[in-house]
């Protein structure tokens, strides 16, 4: 059985879970990655997608974040996402709704480019959590 | 002297307005509860991003790249005072106390040559400040339909206010609230958010992090959040003590009441007796002098 660290999963209206886990996946800006115990200090952005927790005892929850930021230290790990939602409260509309918004940014955009690409990337990362949820 | 009619008419007008005074005190009481519970659920957040955005700071403090919301413009001409206040008044002197400091410290800006610009959220602070700064109001918002403070409202005014900051519109923005103390206290207070203020670092050894993408573009992501934290903290804040505020004010205004009820029932009775008596006089002094 692998050893358990520390883990936060903290949103600006509640600090959702502050407990042990064994393994935590996170949808980083730049592909996913899993953390165990003792990983090297990493800060990293996040994509909208979903958190995958493994808690002592092989037990998984899972979270849909919009967006934020992992910060990891040997010591444990945190996750600071703008929009948490464990996966039992998950439903389309929310993501429909966060997909209108990352829309409405890309016609906001204008002439920025870069604006532009980090919307457009936002509506495709939605649309994967969409195609998550509800299996074609 | 009035008379007995206008007596109780009086007595019933100020028992009206004690039950609304008790009214707004019990809601008051209920939505601070509330308020204070949404504050307290906010700091973890707020802590744990401070912290991290410390550590990137000091990585790139001092570099050519660093952006402008922490090296500042190179210059403070221009001051942007965001001022959040409440919606509504009858909160004691708490919208009061908030636009005084404001104020002061925009005369005090004014007078030492720079430029003023304020940014008000909350319509009571527009009020009170559009007589004397109706020039330098640069933008407004009003939340008037909001009930509880949700982070979406914290970052359309961060957004409004980076938008001014990528203009060019300001070089310094500081944010003006109400830090809830207790429900007796409620102390006005500002904070410098642009260009960023950090806590000094204590002795800790710094952690050497690797970051994905480069420090740059996290940090890019990083301080517009952290000025939506920053004004969700106010916003929150602001919320409780408006709620700690008005609880006070009303239970002063609900006593008040009672005084004056207990005042105004007493002349009520001497004046009824008075009355009484002098009916008595009338009638036993007729039937002597028969």
């Amino acid at each position: 059985m692998a050893e358990s660290f520390r883990f936060e999963l903290v949103t600006p209206a509640a600090l959702l879970i502050s407990e042990d886990a064994e393994q935590v996946v996170v949808p980083g800006q730049e592909g996913q990655f899993t953390v165990l115990r003792q990983h090297a200090p990493f800060i990293t952005t996040l994509k909208p997608g979903i958190v995958d927790v493994t808690r002592p005892g092989g037990e998984t929850q899972r979270f849909y974040v919009r967006g934020g930021f992992a910060d990891t230290t040997p010591e444990g790990l945190t996750v600071l996402a703008d929009v948490a939602v464990p996966e039992t409260e998950l439903n389309a509309e929310l993501i429909e709704a966060h997909i209108r918004e990352a829309e409405e940014e890309m016609g906001a955009a204008g002439e920025d480019m870069h604006r532009y690409a980090v919307a457009q990337k936002r509506v495709s990362d939605l649309h994967d959590v969409r195609r998550w949820i509800i299996p074609a | 002297m009035a008379s007995l009619k206008e007596l109780r008419n009086r007595i019933a007008s100020v028992k009206a307005t004690q039950k609304i005074t008790k009214a707004m005190q019990m809601v008051a009481a209920a939505k601070l509860r509330r308020a204070q519970e949404a504050a307290v659920a906010a700091r973890p957040y707020a802590e744990r991003m401070e912290s991290v955005l410390a550590n990137i700071a000091a990585s790139v403090a001092g570099k050519e790249t660093a952006p402008a919301m922490i090296a500042g413009t190179g210059r403070d001409d221009v001051h942007m005072l965001v001022v959040f206040t409440a919606e509504r008044g009858l909160a004691g002197a708490f919208n009061a106390s908030i636009v005084r400091k404001a104020r002061m410290d925009a005369r005090r800006l004014i007078g030492e040559g720079k430029n003023v610009k304020l940014f008000l959220v909350g319509k009571k602070g527009y009020d009170m400040l559009k007589r004397e700064f109706e020039e330098q109001i640069a933008e407004r918002m009003e939340f008037r339909g909001v009930r509880q403070f949700s982070f979406a409202e914290a970052e359309s005014v961060a957004h409004k206010l980076l938008g001014l900051f990528d203009e060019g519109a300001f070089d310094v923005a500081s944010i003006y609230y109400a830090r809830f103390e207790s429900v007796i206290s409620q102390v006005p207070v500002s904070q410098r958010v642009i260009p960023v203020d950090f806590p000094e670092e204590e002795g800790s050894a710094p952690v050497h992090y690797e970051y994905e993408p480069d420090e740059e573009e996290i940090l890019a992501d990083l301080l517009p959040r952290n000025l939506a934290v920053q004004v969700f903290r106010a916003l929150l804040e602001n919320a409780a003590s408006e709620q700690g505020a008005r609880m006070t004010a009303m239970d002063n205004a609900t006593r008040n009441a009672g005084d004056m009820i207990d005042r105004l029932s007493l002349s009520y009775n001497r004046q009824r007796q008075a009355q009484i008596t002098k009916e008595l006089i009338e009638i036993i002094s007729g039937a002597e002098a028969l």
